[in-house]
C-alpha cells in the first residue's frame, strides 16, 4: 500500500490542496499527517476540516506543537509564532480545538511508528536535527521505521546494527530502499513552510509492499497563500518566506 | 540470520543452486538457474562471520541498493535480492567470458588496442554516470564484455548513488578502494565525484599502455596519499610507441584535481575514439617527472581539490554536453548561419565545459564511385574542413574544445543521427532548410533528425521577414 505522509501543513491551504492533489495522483492509498496542521497559515480552520475529514476516511492523524498550543494557555513560543497563534485561536471554532486537542501524539502501523518531534519525549517537542537527535529518537521507538516532522526540512537517518546513524539530505524524488536489516528515521520537509531554500510544498510517499521512500515536492500557489496572509494582518515575515522557502 | 551452508541441488526461493563459481574473501558466487530465466545467472552470497570486515556487510548492502535501479547493457542485469533474514544473497545475470584482468599477463598492450579498451569503458562509465551512479572501484578485474562487445562494469560494493543514502559514508573512517586505482579525492574520503572513475580509468590505461602502476600498490594510508602531490614517470617515458595524444589523455585523467580531469566520461570517449582530434597541451610531451623543487611545493602547498557534492554532481555533468552542429555549407544564407553561430554561443555560455563537435555532411553518390577531387583538383573534404573552421570563427571557447568533421554518406540525416548515437551526443544544433520546392520534394533534414534523434534537437530558424 502507498502511504502519503504528510507534516507541517501550518494552515496553507494551497500548499495543503496541492499535496493531496499530486498524491492521490500518485495512487497514495491512505494519508498520515503529522501534525501543526494550524499555525503560521491564513487557513487553519479549512485545513483543519480537511484534515478531520480524511481522519474520517482513515488517515492517521497526529498533534504537533502548535495544535496543541491552540488550547493550551500556558505555552511559550516565539513573537512571531505567538502573535499567530494568537490569530489562529480566533479563527477557530469549538469543534475544531475539540478536534485538534484529541488527537494523539503517535501512532504506530506495522513495522512504522510516527510522531510530530522526537520520540523520546513527544510531548517535548524537541527537533530531531542531526545524527545524535535521530539516533536519541531510534532508541525510543522500537519500530523498525519511523517518520517525524517539526524541523520543516527532510532528512532521512539510517542505523546500522550496533552501528553508527547516518545521515542523507534527499536530493531527488528517487525511491529510497529502507533496507530491512536497518532502521529509519525519516524526517517529512514542510507542507505549508519548507525551511530549506525549496519553496515546493514536501510530502512523501511510503510504499509498505516494497519498503520504498520517495521524498516529493511539488509547486503550490505561494502567491495566492502568501496574499491571504498579508490580508489577514498575519506577520509579513509569514508571507514573505514562502516564496523562498526559507 | 540464518547461516545456511550453500550446496549444489540446493533451492532457493525458486533458485537452483547448480556450482561454486568463485569463492572470494567477501562473497561466494554461485551459478544457479531457475526455470523461468533464460539467460545465465549467477547468485552472489556475502561471507558474514564474527570478526570480519564490516565494510563487507555493507558494501553488499549498497550493491543490493544499487544494482535493481541501473539498466542498459554495461551492467549486469538484475534478477533478485534475498532477504537479510533467512539468505541475503543477490542474483544477477553471468556474462560470458573474462574481465580485463587476464590481460594484465601481456602488458604493454599497443596503443590502439589500449585506446579502443579505454573508449569502450569510458562509454560504460557515462552509462553509469548518467544513472547518477559512481563506481568507485574501476579496475581490470571489474570490467567484463558483452558477446556484442559493449563493456559491463561489475561489482557495486563500493559505489554510490548520489540520489540515495551512502552507507559508506560516516560508516568508516579510511577510505575504502583499490589502492593502485584511487582517486585522490577519493583517498581524501570523497565519494560523489563521477571524475574519479576517470581517474581509474586513466590509471587502467597507463597500466595498459605501459605495463606499470603509475602509483604503484601503496598498502598505507601514506603511500595512497603520495598521489596527492607526486606526479607519475610520463607513459612515453616508459613505452616510447605510445602516441603524445594518447599520453594527453592518460595524464589529463590523471590530475589530481577532479576540475582539470575529462568534464565527462562521453568527452573522454570521444577523445579515445578518435586519437587524431585530441587537443595537445604540455602534458603530451612531457617525457620527465616534475622537478624535485616543483613535488617539494606541491607537497607543502597542496593542488586544490575541487570536488563535487551529491547534490552538485548532476549539473557538474550537465553542464559537459557533447554538442553537435550540423552545418550545411551550401544551402544555407548567411542569416541562417550566423543564427545557429549565435544559438551555440548561448549554450557554450551555459554549459561552459560543452565539447562542441561541428559537422558537415558531404553528400556521395549512392551507385556511382564519387570522385572526392573537384575541378580544381582540391580534395573536396580539406575544403569542407576548412569552411567549418571559418564558420566557428568567434565562438566563445568551450572547455571540451571544438572539433570539425566531414561525413561522406548518402543521407546527411542518417549521418547526422549515426553521428549522435556513437558519440554519446546530448544535444543536435542545425538550420531548416527554407522553405522551397526542394524541401517539399525532399523532406526536411532537421524534420528527421529531430524525430529519430536520441537526444535534444534544436533546429534553428530565421523569422520570415513581414513582406
Amino acid at each position: 500500500m502507498l502511504l502519503a505522509i504528510l507534516s507541517d501543513i501550518h494552515g496553507n491551504r494551497e500548499a495543503f490542496e496541492a499535496v493531496l492533489a499530486a498524491a492521490r495522483a500518485a495512487g497514495a492509498a491512505r494519508f498520515v499527517v503529522l501534525g501543526d496542521i494550524v499555525g503560521y497559515g491564513a487557513d487553519p480552520e479549512w485545513c483543519a476540516e480537511r484534515t478531520r475529514a480524511l481522519a474520517q476516511d482513515g488517515a492517521i492523524v497526529l498533534r504537533g506543537n502548535h495544535d496543541d498550543a491552540v488550547g493550551n494557555p500556558n505555552v511559550t513560543m516565539n513573537s512571531t509564532a505567538t502573535m499567530a497563534l494568537e490569530w489562529t485561536r480566533r479563527q477557530l471554532g469549538s469543534d475544531t480545538r475539540a478536534f485538534l486537542a484529541a488527537l494523539p501524539l503517535k501512532a504506530r502501523e506495522g513495522d512504522c511508528f510516527f510522531v510530530h518531534a522526537d520520540a523520546s519525549v513527544p510531548s517535548d517537542w524537541n527537533y530531531v536535527l542531526d545524527a545524535s537527535d535521530a539516533g536519541q529518537h531510534l532508541d525510543a521507538c522500537e519500530a523498525r521505521i519511523s517518520f517525524c516532522g517539526h524541523v520543516h526540512k527532510p532528512a532521512l537517518y539510517c542505523a546500522a546494527p550496533g552501528g553508527k546513524v547516518t545521515h542523507f539530505c534527499p536530493v531527488a524524488a528517487t525511491p529510497v530502499p529502507l533496507l530491512p536489516q536497518r532502521r529509519w528515521l525519516a524526517v517529512m520537509g514542510a507542507v505549508g513552510q519548507p525551511r530549506d531554500g525549496n519553496p515546493c510544498a514536501a510530502f512523501a510517499l511510503y510504499d509498505t509492499d516494497s519498503a520504498e521512500l520517495r521524498f516529493l515536492r511539488t509547486a503550490y500557489d505561494v502567491e495566492t497563500a502568501a496574499g491571504k496572509i498579508r490580508t489577514a494582518g498575519l506577520p509579513l515575515s509569514l508571507a514573505d518566506r514562502l516564496f523562498e522557502g526559507r | 540470520m540464518v547461516r545456511a551452508r550453500l550446496k549444489p541441488g540446493d533451492e532457493i526461493d525458486g533458485f537452483v543452486v547448480e556450482a561454486l563459481a568463485h569463492n572470494g574473501g567477501m562473497a561466494r558466487i554461485w551459478k544457479v538457474s531457475r526455470p523461468d530465466i533464460a539467460y545465465p545467472i549467477l547468485m552472489k552470497v556475502p561471507v558474514l562471520g564474527e570478526g570480519d570486515d564490516p565494510a563487507a556487510i555493507v558494501g553488499f548492502e549498497m550493491e543490493q541498493m544499487i544494482l535493481p535501479r541501473l539498466s542498459g547493457p554495461h551492467v549486469p542485469r538484475f534478477v533478485a535480492n534475498g532477504d537479510f533474514a533467512t539468505l541475503p544473497y543477490i542474483v544477477m545475470e553471468r556474462l560470458p567470458g573474462t574481465s580485463l584482468y587476464p590481460l594484465l599477463e601481456r602488458l604493454p598492450l599497443p596503443p590502439e588496442e589500449v585506446a579502443a579498451i579505454g573508449a569502450q569503458v569510458a562509454a560504460a562509465l557515462d552509462s553509469l554516470h548518467r544513472q547518477n551512479v559512481v563506481h568507485l572501484d574501476l579496475k581490470p578485474s571489474n570490467v567484463m564484455f558483452r558477446e556484442s562487445g559493449e563493456a559491463v562494469l561489475i561489482d557495486y560494493g563500493l559505489a554510490r548513488h548520489i540520489h540515495l543514502p551512502d552507507l559508506m559514508d560516516e560508516q568508516f573512517r579510511l577510505p575504502y578502494g583499490t589502492a593502485p586505482y584511487m582517486a585522490p579525492e577519493q583517498v581524501l574520503g570523497t565519494r560523489s565525484d563521477f571524475r574519479s572513475d576517470l581517474f581509474a580509468l586513466g590509471v587502467m590505461l597507463y597500466f595498459f599502455a605501459t605495463g606499470e602502476r603509475p602509483f604503484g600498490d601503496p598498502q598505507r594510508l601514506k603511500g595512497l596519499k603520495r598521489r596527492l602531490w607526486r606526479d607519475p614517470l610520463p607513459p612515453r617515458a616508459r613505452n616510447t610507441s605510445i602516441p603524445p595524444a594518447l599520453q594527453e589523455i592518460i595524464l589529463r585523467c590523471l590530475e589530481v584535481n577532479p576540475a582539470w580531469r575529462y568534464p565527462s566520461a562521453a568527452q573522454l570517449a570521444l577523445d579515445l575514439q578518435d586519437l587524431s582530434s585530441v587537443k595537445l597541451t604540455a602534458r603530451a610531451e612531457k617525457i620527465k617527472r616534475d622537478p624535485l623543487g616543483t613535488v617539494l611545493r606541491r607537497r607543502f602547498n597542496p593542488v586544490p581539490i575541487e570536488t563535487v557534492k551529491p547534490q552538485t554532481a548532476e549539473t557538474q555533468l550537465s553542464n559537459a554536453p557533447i554538442v553537435a552542429v550540423a552545418i550545411d555549407l551550401a544551402g544555407g544564407t548567411p542569416e541562417l548561419a550566423e543564427a545557429k553561430r549565435r544559438t551555440v554561443a548561448r549554450i557554450i555560455e551555459n554549459t561552459p565545459d560543452a565539447r562542441i563537435a561541428c559537422l558537415n555532411v558531404l553528400k556521395i553518390n549512392r551507385i556511382a564511385i564519387d570522385t572526392s577531387l573537384d575541378e580544381e583538383g582540391r580534395n573536396k573534404h580539406v575544403m569542407r574542413l576548412v569552411e567549418l573552421r571559418t564558420w566557428s570563427t568567434g565562438l566563445p571557447t568551450p572547455g571540451g574544445g571544438i572539433t570539425f568533421h566531414v561525413l561522406e554518406a548518402v543521407s546527411p540525416a542518417d549521418a547526422i543521427l549515426a553521428y549522435a548515437r556513437e558519440n554519446h551526443v546530448d544535444h543536435i544544433v542545425m538550420g531548416a532548410r527554407a522553405e522551397s520546392a526542394m524541401r517539399s520534394m525532399l523532406g526536411s533534414v532537421s524534420g528527421e533528425v529531430a524525430a529519430h534523434a536520441p537526444c535534444t534537437v534544436t533546429v534553428v530558424r530565421n523569422r520570415q521577414r513581414p513582406g
